[in-house]
């Protein structure tokens, strides 16, 4: 099996500076992905801790392993969080869970809280999967286009090509930025002929950078077609794997004609984070009676 | 009257030298990345085989995805056209004929004068063509041709969820990392692409005679899935992969006069 | 809510557009299906509309070609059957 090129940095953080105690509402939610996993817990709707790392092959247990990550330096227990919300694509697989929502609404509540309420379309490109949302001021869902059955536009389709080339996959995208002239796209949208195109190219004596380049060009116009058929309204952000790709990131903007919000915080905690909020509106509702 | 077709395919180029209607030389080079050259060369092992040289051609048209850059051909014919020709050639009782190679997978409705009267086509993903077992074949670290063998060994189905390549891969190895027997994954690898396959074809109308032709024709498992999926026999002519270079010789020889 | 079932890939996009607004649960659609393609659901906002089921939304291309001959009428029977015309095809 092909060396791992997609090792990108795992992260936990909490803020020392919130009481779990003083809570009157602590929820909590866990987004298991195909590649990635996260877990947020929030303290009244504020952010409160998160835990990022890979879903590994060990999938059933992830949700296990990144809440206890997230929890580990902190006094708070998971008995003492009053809802838990899963999601992702492994959303079954969040044992703890007192329900599942979609990805695609976690998503959108997220990315109103992270970006703010201006947000109206959020770009995520996942692991496995690129979702299209749109959503109105509160982030509720008003329109949305999920692609998870082809590996273009993917983090799937991306290490392919990472892999090819032997660059590790957090290089990818400032590697592709360095040309001096963009180059044009890869022909074909399928992985595996663009792989077959990238090897020709590479004969052919372009860089690697030249190949990263026509490739993100590639993935980056792909995914453009998917959000005008959903309709594009501004505020733009981008969450997902790929949205830490500035080589795709550019090209999509540039494209579009559109800048992307930069979010202050993790982008890939945005369906965590959705489902956290989620979970305190049922709390909420819940004690309302 | 001696004539050649060149099918320039995605992965392999294939030449046919006819005269007076009977094949008498063949070549088959992979395309690689100089198409050209490769083309000569097939062409070279063509001529070889029949013991002629390249002045003894009268005419050379192409087909196949790279026709346009075919050296030597004076014409070109649609992948479509050239199928048709070559299978009422051989068999002209087939009305459906199914042509799935590398890159592309093709379900062609013939009349009973071996015309076109409606194809469908399922390119640019590799899940719809032979690209798609290669992969697998890959990923299960077996050779294509024994992939198609252990395939039906097997009498388990095991759901593929995945439809793509890429993803298919990835479930491949977790199903080998949970002890799943390779003959199992290969059956079921199998059975997915010929149903896509069966269910393109369906928009064209299936009647009988159904042909298969193009590389992938050699895959016994892909064979077997596909029978069992249409529930009919399906004919095979010998050297499957050239009867869309054989069409080309055909059309070359029918417009020399 | 629209919402987008299916993929877009190498050969082409392939989309079902259920506009939840507009969809009354009458589920004619489900029965006019033949392979079975949309199911009755109750989403995340807690509305009962129609969607794609998960076993076929990464195959539709395949398993709405019964319906999409190549040549010939094309009468689509879960658009045909649906009043408040709450769906679509994008192929």
């Amino acid at each position: 099996m092909a060396q791992e090129f997609w090792r990108w940095k795992e992260s936990a953080w909490h803020d020392e500076s919130m009481d779990p105690s003083k809570a009157q509402i602590i929820t909590a939610g866990c987004d298991v992905g195909s590649v990635s996993s996260q877990a947020v817990i929030m303290l009244d709707g504020q952010l409160y801790a998160f835990a990022n790392m890979r879903t590994g092959s060990d999938s059933p247990n992830s949700a296990n392993n990144v809440m206890n990550w997230a929890l580990k330096d902190l006094t708070l227990k998971l008995e003492d969080i009053h809802y838990i919300i899963g999601t992702g694509y492994g959303r079954v697989n969040v044992p703890f869970a007192h329900r599942a929502i979609t990805e695609i609404s976690c998503h959108a509540r997220g990315g109103n809280f992270m970006y703010g309420p201006t947000v109206r379309t959020i770009l995520d490109m996942g692991g496995q999967d690129c979702k299209a949302i749109r959503c109105d001021d509160k982030g509720k869902v008003t329109a949305f286009l999920m692609n998870d059955k082809c590996a273009a536009g993917t983090g799937r389709g991306m290490e392919v090509m990472a892999d090819l080339l032997s660059v590790p996959i957090e290089d990818v995208g400032e590697m592709s930025l360095d040309v001096e002239e963009e180059p044009p796209p890869v022909s074909s949208t399928c992985v595996i002929f663009a792989k077959s195109e990238a090897t020709g190219l590479l004969r052919k004596g372009w860089p690697k950078k030249k190949v990263l380049a026509a490739y993100c060009a590639a993935m980056a116009h792909r995914v453009v077609t998917l959000l005008e058929r959903m309709g594009v309204e501004k505020d733009f952000a981008i969450t997902g794997g790929i949205g830490k790709n500035v080589g795709v990131v550019r090209r999509i903007e540039k494209e579009l004609g559109v800048t992307a919000l930069t979010p202050k915080i993790d982008s890939q905690i945005a369906g965590a984070l959705g489902a956290a909020l989620f979970a305190k509106a049922v709390v909420e509702k819940e004690r309302r009676g | 009257m001696i004539t050649a077709g060149i099918d320039m395919g995605a992965k392999t180029i294939k030449v046919v030298i006819l005269k007076d209607g009977q094949i008498i030389g063949r070549g088959n080079v992979f395309s690689g990345f100089e198409t050209r050259e490769s083309a000569e060369e097939a062409l070279r092992l063509a001529l070889d085989e029949a013991g002629l040289t390249l002045k003894d051609i009268q005419t050379i048209y192409a087909t196949g995805a790279g026709r346009k850059e075919a050296p030597h051909a004076v014409n070109d014919i649609t992948e479509v056209g050239a199928d048709a020709r070559g299978i009422f050639n051989l068999f002209p009782k087939v009305r459906t004929l199914i042509d799935v190679g590398a890159e592309e997978g093709r379900g062609i409705k013939c009349s009973a004068e071996g015309k076109v009267i409606d194809f469908v086509v399922n390119e640019k993903c590799a899940a719809g063509a032979g690209s798609f077992t290669e992969s697998m074949a890959r990923a299960l670290e077996v050779s294509l041709e024994d992939f198609g063998k252990i395939s039906l060994t097997s009498n388990k189905e095991i759901p593929m969820n995945a439809q793509c390549a890429v993803f298919a891969e990835s479930e491949v190895v977790s199903l080998i990392h949970a002890k799943t027997p390779k003959a199992d994954i290969a059956k079921s690898v199998h059975d997915a692409i010929a149903s896509r396959i069966i269910s393109m074809v369906r928009r064209v109308g299936i009647d009988q005679e159904v042909a298969l032709i193009g590389g992938v024709a050699y895959n016994v498992g892909f064979v077997d899935a596909l029978k069992r999926g249409l529930e009919s026999d399906v004919i095979i002519p010998e050297n499957p992969e050239y009867i869309g270079a054989l069409g080309a010789a055909l059309a070359a020889a029918e417009n020399t006069n | 809510m629209q919402a987008n079932y299916g993929y877009k890939d190498g050969s082409g996009e392939f989309y079902i557009t259920i506009d939840t607004d507009k969809c009354n649960g009458c589920a004619k659609c489900i029965e006019a299906c033949p392979p079975k393609v949309l199911e009755m659901i109750v989403n995340d906002y807690d509305e009962e509309v129609v969607a794609v089921s998960d076993a076929q939304r990464q195959k539709i291309k395949y398993a709405c070609a019964p319906c999409k001959p190549m040549t010939g009428p094309r009468e689509l029977p879960c658009v045909k059957v649906c009043e408040p015309g709450a769906i679509a095809h994008s192929w």
